[in-house]
């Protein structure tokens, strides 16, 4: 599905990604996680598009994206901040995303789902953060694409919509799709993630199940096995 | 391209600062010509405002555009859309809204005032084809200056900066250098340092049709060739026409290479 | 023209009753007489030559004795570039609806197509001149007439081409309702006083369209001049008269509307200058009233080269012009009073018609443009409007007494 082999990129001084190499392989949730700063986002970006590396060659689908576009059709992102044109109703930006992917959707069981109908007519600049984060979601899912990528999807949302997104995530899962999520809520890691991708000052420090971190931390709650890499490595 | 063009275009067409730029040259129209009750005069006047004013509120309004629609502009970044489209269809989405609010803001009150019975409709119309020209030529500099800085103050002096020196301290370099070396042929120097400035560009263009008979004045033979025959209006409009593909051409390659 | 021929032509006729009387002589190729020479040599004085329509080859003519030379459909008299072709030497001559062509070229003699020398009461009308050296030459000639004549030259350098109408030592001449074009100086007055040139229209021609040297006493008025090279020169002359004249698209280095230069006690008034280089370019003029007069989208209307004195420009309009007034120094003795300006931007509180801050019509960038001549392409820049204003607020390099106090706040009817 992805293939990213010595994957290099600098912000200025700032060396993000130190010859990253990762494969992804068709189906499954997986967790990118790390510390802050540790590239997380910019893998993210990179893989779209949206940050061109300095070296290293990134292959969507078998085939490497650079400088191409087209892929981005079978790929499902969702932003880490939902900030959206301001002026824009949540019914127009809808229909925009629709006009502009041109691919079949099913945006009203999400919106029912969420409950949005009230919101329809409202302009964006008027929603609260949460309400934002469900048309987010909304925007996201709901076409139909065999590669999803989530950054940061659970902020700000309700029990009852967190439980949905959860729902939406494994039914997604559920129809072969590969999806790539990163959240800084472990609990929601946990539970809904087949494997980790634990990235570490630009390289990826472990790639495994949870139970496979769990052995080899030696840590039987995952959230402290999350911890003890960050101290191991602090210490190291 | 066109649909991000029609989502832009659109957007600034709702946006209440598109009403404001038509309404205030509406509002010039009309009080130029309710004081003059004289299109020739009226469309003097308005040439010393154009060459002033539309670069400055293309370059404020690039600028604004840029910084404001960052989010659309990720939002569209994750779709399947080619990067130099997202920029070149906002550009031409401010510069078109733009261009459209000077054609109309201005184009009504002279129409009105019975422009197409007039002989200054030629005059107008020049006008008009500059004041467009400097839009894109305004706006496509300022997405490249914002399209180059992330922070925001710093792109808007930059930009603001850019437009103070070509309206008025590179005229002000400029005469010094002519009046420094006015022992040497000067003329050919002064059409070209002309050719590096859009806005002095625009005003020749204008001059042109304005005021011909002071500049056949000059003893010069590149002058007289340059404002005696048509070759002035060509050269300059060529110039024109390559000061927006070249700012054009820099932002769809600098969208190309930018991350986000 | 047609009409005032046939007229003629019928009086001629009801008068002769067609016959061949004593004073009429018929001249064509199939008549007894067959030239104009012949017939001259065969009239008595105050004879009519009567020249049916067709081509005479003839230069040379002269004419001796009071005679009226009356064309039919404007007869040919080519003059096949042999030399001149008609001389007049005698007084009571008219020459009325002749086409003649082919003057000869010279640059020892002058050449005309019409010559009249040392004569008085002539009377030169309805002729049409074509490819001429001189046109109409008059020559220490009185009390004459040219009238409602046209004049196309095809002129192309000065060295060797000769003017439309020329008068020299001549005077009491009216000049009237002509046209001149393409010729060297549509008309060119030396030596000669109490002229009057009216109704003319002077145009394409490669130096002035009416140029005065050392004459005086003179009036032009309701002319029309435009396009020549260089505009109107009244040069060395006093007491010249220009009322109601309209000076149209002088264009060039050097060209102006009208040259004034070494002229005194001049009055000038009525008349429009419009899309000139320079409207009016004096030099070394005083006394001179400009009254009423409007300068329409000049480069310069008005620009005074040295020693000009006690000039007054009153009740002037001056509209769109690229300057108003420029000087080459900022010492003014010249008046400037109750004039429209159209880049006025003063009020007018008390409603009195007149503004109620005094207008500044020399700008600094004139100044600058008459030192550094290539700084014209800065015109209406941003820049030069600031410099223009501060010169406007503390005057230094242009003349600080050069204002016009009264200015109008509508133009002058």
């Amino acid at each position: 599905m992805i293939q990213i082999e010595r994957l290099y990129k600098k912000f200025g001084k700032n060396q993000v990604l130190r010859g990253l190499d990762l494969h992804i392989d068709k189906g499954g949730i997986f967790a990118i996680l790390g510390p802050n700063g540790s590239g997380k986002t910019t893998l993210i970006k990179a893989i779209l598009g949206m940050v061109v590396p300095n070296k290293g060659v990134i292959s969507v689908l078998g085939k490497p994206i650079k400088n191409k576009w087209r892929y981005r059709q079978e790929i499902e992102y969702l932003p880490q901040i939902a900030n959206f044109p301001g002026n824009l109703k949540v019914k127009e930006i809808i229909r925009m995303i629709k006009d502009l992917r041109q691919e079949p959707s099913d945006e009203e069981r999400l919106i029912s789902l969420f409950s949005l109908e009230p919101f329809l007519d409202k302009k964006l600049s008027t929603l609260s953060g949460g309400t934002k984060q469900k048309v987010n979601i909304v925007l996201t899912l709901m076409f139909d694409n065999p590669l999803i990528i989530l950054d940061e999807p659970t902020t700000g949302l309700d029990p009852l919509a967190l439980i949905h997104l959860k729902q939406l995530i494994r039914e997604e899962k559920e129809k072969g799709k590969t999806i790539l999520v990163t959240s800084h809520i472990m609990r929601f890691v946990e539970e809904v993630a087949d494997e980790i991708v634990y990235l570490l000052e630009g390289e990826i420090y472990f790639k495994g199940s949870i139970p496979d971190l769990k052995t080899k931390t030696g840590q039987s709650d995952f959230e402290h096995a999350i911890a003890a890499i960050a101290i191991t490595t602090t210490d190291a | 391209m066109l649909k991000i063009l029609k989502y832009s275009f659109y957007d600034l067409m709702r946006s209440r600062w598109s009403y404001v730029y038509f309404l205030f040259y509406l509002a010039l129209g009309f009080v130029l010509l309710f004081l003059n009750q004289d299109l020739s005069k009226a469309v003097i006047t308005l040439m010393n405002v154009i060459i002033v004013l539309v670069p400055l509120i293309g370059t404020i309004f690039g600028v604004m555009y840029y910084y404001n629609s960052k989010e659309f502009t990720e939002l569209l970044l994750a779709q399947p859309i080619r990067r130099s489209s997202i920029f070149l269809g906002q550009y031409f989405g401010v510069a078109g809204s733009l261009t459209l609010s000077l054609v109309l803001g201005l184009g009504v009150p002279f129409a009105l005032y019975g422009l197409f019975k007039s002989d200054a409709i030629w005059n107008f119309s020049l006008l008009l084809i500059t004041g467009a020209f400097l839009t894109l030529i305004f706006t496509a500099l300022a997405f490249n200056i914002a399209i180059s800085n992330e922070n925001k103050i710093k792109g808007f002096g930059y930009a603001v900066l850019m437009w103070l020196f070509l309206a008025v301290v590179y005229d002000g370099l400029f005469l010094m250098s002519l009046i420094v070396f006015e022992a040497y042929p000067l003329d050919s120097f002064s059409l070209i340092a002309t050719m590096f400035n859009p806005i002095d560009l625009s005003r020749t263009l204008i001059l042109l049709k304005l005021d011909i008979s002071a500049l056949l004045g000059y003893t010069g033979a590149i002058f007289k060739q340059f404002f005696g025959t048509n070759t002035g209006l060509v050269i300059s409009l060529l110039m024109l026409l390559l000061w927006t593909v070249i700012p054009i051409w820099r932002l769809s390659y600098k969208a190309k290479r930018k991350d986000f | 023209m047609k009409f005032r021929i046939s007229i003629s032509l019928i009086l001629f006729l009801l008068l002769t009753g067609g016959n061949l009387s004593a004073n009429t002589l018929t001249i064509c190729s199939s008549c007894e007489i067959k030239s104009i020479k012949e017939g001259i040599s065969l009239a008595a004085d105050f004879d009519t030559l009567f020249i049916k329509k067709g081509t005479y080859k003839e230069f040379n003519i002269q004419i001796t004795k009071p005679l009226t030379l009356l064309g039919e459909d404007y007869p040919i008299v080519d003059g096949e570039d042999k030399g001149e072709i008609i001389t007049i030497q005698a007084n009571n001559v008219t020459i009325d609806g002749l086409f003649i062509i082919n003057v000869g070229t010279s640059y020892t003699a002058d050449y005309a197509a019409i010559r009249v020398v040392e004569s008085e009461n002539f009377l030169i009308q309805n002729v049409v001149l074509e490819k001429l050296f001189f046109g109409i030459y008059l020559e220490k000639s009185k009390n004459g007439k040219v009238y409602h004549n046209k004049i196309i030259g095809d002129a192309v350098d000065e060295y060797n081409s000769g003017n439309g109408i020329q008068l020299w030592y001549s005077k009491n001449i009216e000049v009237k309702q002509n046209i001149v074009q393409h010729v060297r100086d549509g008309i060119y007055l030396e030596f000669s006083d109490n002229i009057i040139i009216a109704d003319n229209t002077s145009a394409n021609n490669l130096r002035y369209g009416l140029h005065f040297m050392f004459s005086n006493d003179d009036i032009y008025k309701n002319n029309t001049f435009e396009n020549n090279g260089a505009g109107v020169a009244v040069m060395f002359s006093k007491r010249i008269k220009m009322y109601n004249n309209t000076f149209k698209k002088n264009w060039g280095t050097a060209a102006f509307g009208m040259l004034l230069k070494e002229i005194n006690d001049a009055e000038i008034s009525g008349n429009t200058f419009a899309e000139n280089t320079v409207g009016i370019n004096i030099e070394g003029s005083n006394r001179i009233v400009y009254k009423n007069n409007d300068f329409v989208n000049n480069g310069w209307a008005i620009k005074v080269r040295g020693a000009c004195y006690a000039n007054s420009f009153v009740n002037n309009s001056f509209l769109y012009n690229s300057f108003d007034i420029s000087y080459n120094g900022n010492l003014n003795d010249n008046i400037f009073d109750t004039n429209f300006w159209s880049d006025y931007t003063g009020y007018d509180l008390d409603k009195d018609g007149i503004g109620d801050v005094p207008y500044r019509p020399v700008k600094l960038f004139s100044y600058i443009v008459n030192r550094t001549p290539e700084t014209i392409v800065l015109l209406r820049s941003l820049f030069m409007d600031i410099i223009d204003f501060s010169e406007k607020v503390s005057p230094v390099f242009t003349p600080d007494n050069l204002v016009d106090a009264n200015p109008l706040m509508k133009r002058p009817k």
